[in-house]
């Protein structure tokens, strides 16, 4: 009898903690299905300028980050000088300008200074959909052979940074070596 | 007798060579902002209503692209049009955004390892509903099956009702 009248306790204790723990979760934050696998393939023209075709080519080679940013979007303007301070670093750092106006976006960059050693410029936001953007800014992390191994959706901190995408840089660095 | 005109003839003039201007402009527009506005067949109109329908805007995370007026959910109905157009099967689309966006983009999830919870949870709590109700109704028939007093329990009761 007295297990009977405990049970009604123990199930909205048990209820509590899952609600706690979904409280904890952040949904915004969705797996991506892309890491692991190769850059998705592009044909976009450069930022600067539109005679030049850029592919996925121009982006793989090295460890490097693939930043997806738009003038319009404020938390890549909140973003951008951590992105100047890493890019005195040894990654390079390459970007979509995504659903952009180009010249804004050149003005917005002759402004606030340019951390992007290459930008393709994606004003549909088709390329944007293949490489599964939906929050900008978003930050890829690509091995040497041009494997998706990171992704942060949303504004790169220097904590993020501290803690994962560059010890992760130099994991996938030292594995190239060897 | 002269036709009736609500209009003098040329407002009326006026407002046909406005009406001929605006619509395609009006269509123009709906096609720029990516609003479908034909299909070549009833079926791949039907494909289009139902997959926006049961796509989620990873942006806006409780709305289906149909709902949304995010400019990401603009893309993904553009997209489903474009390829619902092309003749695409609506599997072939779904899996065309699961490859981009993860198995979240589904308003329907698949029934896989890591939805097993999800998908057997109605029928656990139905089963534990099941529980819940047989006890009670084994309680109320444990109740009338008890014999309602014994032989000593009824004198006593004769006994005060007599006031003793």
């Amino acid at each position: 009898m007295r297990i009977r009248l405990l049970l009604p306790l123990v199930a909205v204790v048990a209820l509590v903690g899952l609600l706690f723990l979904g409280l904890g979760l952040n949904s915004r934050e969705l797996p991506s299905p892309l890491i692991g696998k190769p850059a998705p393939s592009f044909e976009l023209e450069s930022l600067e300028d539109g005679n030049r075709t850029l592919t996925e080519q121009d982006f793989i080679g090295e460890v490097a980050l693939v930043n997806v940013w738009a003038s319009w979007c404020t938390t890549c303007r909140a973003e951008k000088p951590l992105l100047m301070e890493l890019a005195r670093g040894d990654i390079p750092i390459y970007a979509f300008n995504y659903r952009d106006d180009r010249e804004t976006a050149l003005r917005y960059l002759s402004v606030s200074g340019n951390p992007y050693q290459t930008i393709a410029y994606d004003p549909t936001g088709d390329v944007g959909m293949d490489w599964g953007v939906y929050a900008t800014p978003e930050t890829y992390l690509l091995d040497t052979q041009g494997v998706i191994r990171y992704k942060r959706i949303g504004q790169l901190t220097r904590q993020i940074l501290l803690d994962e995408v560059l010890p992760l840089a130099e994991r996938l660095k030292a594995e190239q070596k060897r | 007798m002269r036709p009736v005109t609500l209009l003098p003839r040329k407002a009326a003039g006026w407002l046909a060579a406005l009406t001929a201007w605006l619509l395609p402009a009006g269509l123009a527009l709906a096609i720029a902002i990516g609003e479908p506005v034909a299909f070549e067949t009833e079926a791949q109109q039907r494909q289009y209503q139902t997959l926006i329908r049961e796509l989620r805007c990873t942006v806006c995370q409780s709305e289906t692209i149909h709902e949304s007026n995010a400019a990401l959910a603009a893309d993904m109905r553009r997209r489903v049009y474009e390829m619902t157009r092309d003749g695409q099967q609506a599997g072939a689309i779904v899996d065309f955004m699961v490859q981009r966006y993860g198995d979240y983009v589904r308003y329907r999830p698949p029934l896989q390892a890591n939805t097993a919870v999800l998908w057997a949870s109605p029928f656990l709590l139905l089963l534990i509903g099941a529980g819940v109700w047989w006890q009670i109704i084994r309680g109320r028939k444990r109740m009338t099956q008890r014999p309602s007093f014994t032989d000593q329990e009824r004198l006593a009761l004769d006994r005060l009702r007599r006031g003793e």
